[in-house]
């Protein structure tokens, strides 16, 4: 068991804003990583270095082993690093079942000439797309919704789908950004348990964001806190809970709003 | 399940396309060339705007490169089949350039060679235009017809200038351009309904998500773009053997303006819709031919307009995008399922 992903030394300018400063990220293969910390601490924006949506100022990001940095987000993709979007970015016009298919284009069988002239090939791996990503909303729970369109869903439902469309792409690891932010309690509950089953019974290693401390607090084994763009500690929950550094700086603030 | 209602289906539409066609003979054979002229016109635009309704609607960049692939399809598919004699006659000021001069093709062959050719110069375009984010596939399309219509006025031993290119064989006949209308249909639904066309959607609705879904959104637009300039190319050519003469003021930015007003009026993104708006606008244009002819109307004169039409529909389209910004199909596309629903829960209202 090695890291999976692993950062070094990141830097993340934007004009003047030091987003991140000297972010190095250690995920173990089939570990449950938080990435918590008060707004603006640049959190997002390490997942958009991971994911290659900015490439950084300075640093290198390796996944596998490999060194992933400023690569193209498909590419990344490709390469077993898929992610949801803290603010919800489904394709709102096509239907909820579509939406995951979409996810299972890079694994497709056949070709634009076999699907122009609809040859056997064609409908046999639309078929199965269409079953597997069925089995998808099952395992999240939205196979009611299926034919509706992603834009009419409730925003709790919202997530879910951006999950199972990410889960389509066949990840080994998976970026959760604030997975339940317009969860109520209950859904908040459920989406743990599909965390931490992905985890187990799809091998997936996890790294989310996530403000609702119940949540990070329940499920991650390791939790790493940022604070303008800085790492101000890093360790297990327990560890994270009772460090006074991350109370001043976090914890007690969001006691506050509690 | 799944599988007897698709085989339902396709023989819905196997019957449909057997009695459109007897309609098309009964047609050819009954009705006055007039008829037989607007539904030629008919089934072009349904070749145009299906293919421009993939770039600009499904796909969703706004592009608007119609009138230039048209004419480089009519073009070169009229040069293909130009016999050596039509074109010595034809190229009265500058001889037309070898080896162009000899050469005489049949016309399937020459019409794929349009498609082939338009599509080559729309990879070509691609390659800077996707590379980039953002609205340059427009402004580049826009110039690209400029520099078409520049090259056809002026390459004049290769297009015959202003004077265009006369006399060609009028191959094109009703079961050329319905046919191909078919099949173009047939091809353009088989992509959008296939897992790539769902990613070019994807890329329409949010092309960040569509890019964390592992698709490389450069390689699909371009193929949206290729697909729809290869038909456009072939429209062009069964026009150019419509019309019989083709001349650079036939490809001017109103072309691509009219094919937009139909795939606007008839629902961005929906293939059904692009059909319907081509069927509207080739029979609407006729009805409203009569603005511009002088008329007498109670007693009183009324002089012809030159541009009425144009006048009338430029205020349609305004209507259109304020009052009915999704069109008449919006993204909806027509269905065997969704169509018999609609009529037993008619019947049922009935009974
Ligand atoms: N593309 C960008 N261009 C300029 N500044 C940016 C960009 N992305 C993020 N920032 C800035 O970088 C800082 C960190 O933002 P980031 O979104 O990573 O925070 P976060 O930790 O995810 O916060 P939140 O909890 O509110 O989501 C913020 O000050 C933000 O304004
Ligand atoms: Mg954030």
């Amino acid at each position: 068991m090695g890291a999976i992903l692993k950062t070094e030394k990141i830097v993340m300018k934007f004009e003047g804003l030091t987003a991140i400063n000297n972010l190095n990220l250690e995920v173990q293969e089939h570990q449950i990583f938080g990435l918590i910390g008060p707004n603006g601490a640049g959190k997002t924006t390490a997942f958009n270095v991971i994911t290659g949506f900015l490439v950084p100022t300075e640093g290198k990001v390796y996944f596998r082993g490999e060194d992933i940095t400023g690569l193209k987000p498909n590419h990344i993709t490709k390469r077993g690093i898929a992610r949801t979007f803290q603010n919800i970015k489904l394709f709102p016009e096509m239907s909820v079942i579509e939406n995951v298919m979409t996810g299972f284009h890079i694994h497709r069988k056949f070709s634009f000439f076999e699907a122009m002239f609809r040859l056997p090939r064609f409908f046999k791996d639309e078929s199965k797309m269409y079953h597997q990503g069925m089995e998808l909303l099952e395992l999240v729970g939205l196979t009611e919704f299926a034919h509706e369109q992603a834009g009419n869903l409730p925003y709790g439902h919202q997530r879910k789908l951006e999950i199972a469309r990410a889960l389509a792409t066949d990840p080994v690891m998976l970026l959760l950004d604030e997975p339940a932010a317009g969860m109520n309690p209950q859904e908040s509950s459920e989406l743990m348990d599909l965390i931490r089953k992905l985890r187990d019974e799809r091998n997936l290693t996890i790294l989310l964001i996530e403000h609702d401390m119940k949540v990070v607090m329940g499920i991650c084994e390791r939790i790493k806190v940022l604070d303008h763009g800085e790492e101000i500690a890093e360790g297990t929950p327990e560890e994270i809970r009772n460090n006074p550094r991350v109370i001043e700086a976090y914890l007690g603030e969001a006691r506050k709003v509690a | 399940m799944i599988d007897k209602k698709r085989i339902r289906n396709w023989i819905l539409t196997a019957i449909s396309l057997v009695l459109l066609f007897l309609l098309l003979g009964y047609l050819n054979k009954h009705a006055s060339s007039y008829v037989i002229q607007i539904l030629n016109v008919t089934a072009i635009y349904i070749i145009l705007t299906t293919s421009y309704n993939l770039i600009n609607g499904i796909t969703g960049q706004f592009s608007l490169e119609p009138n230039a692939f048209v004419a480089i399809g009519a073009y070169t598919a009229a040069l293909l089949t130009m016999t050596p004699q039509e074109k010595a006659m034809t190229f009265i000021i500058q001889p037309c350039i070898s080896p162009l001069n000899h050469i005489s093709i049949p016309f399937l062959p020459a019409i794929l060679i349009g498609g082939v050719v338009t599509a080559i110069l729309a990879f070509l375009m691609g390659i800077p235009v996707f590379r980039v984010r953002g609205d340059y596939l427009a402004i580049v399309t826009l110039g690209f017809g400029e520099i078409v219509r520049v090259f056809a006025t002026n390459a004049i031993p290769i297009t015959n200038g202003a004077l265009g290119l006369k006399g060609l064989k009028q191959y094109t006949n009703i079961w050329w351009t319905w046919g191909t209308a078919v099949v173009v249909v047939f091809f353009i639904v088989g992509l959008v309904n296939s897992s790539y066309g769902r990613a070019m959607k994807a890329i329409r609705e949010d092309e960040a998500a569509a890019q964390a879904m592992g698709i490389n959104t450069f390689w699909h637009k371009m193929l949206a773009f290729v697909v729809a300039a290869f038909f456009e190319g072939v429209g062009g050519g069964l026009l150019a053997h419509l019309l019989t003469t083709i001349d650079p003021r036939l490809f001017t930015f109103f072309l691509t303006f009219n094919l937009l007003i139909m795939i606007v009026a008839g629902g961005l993104g929906s293939t059904t819709g692009a059909i319907i708006g081509a069927i509207l606008f080739a029979w609407g244009s006729e009805l409203l031919r009569w603005m511009e002819e002088p008329h007498v109307i109670l007693g009183i004169h009324t002089p012809g307009i030159p541009g009425m039409r144009m006048v009338t529909f430029s205020i349609l389209l305004i209507l259109l995008m304020i009052f009915a910004r999704n069109g008449i199909m919006g993204r909806k596309e027509f269905s065997w399922d969704g169509f018999l629903g609609f009529f037993s829960r008619r019947i049922l209202r009935r009974a």
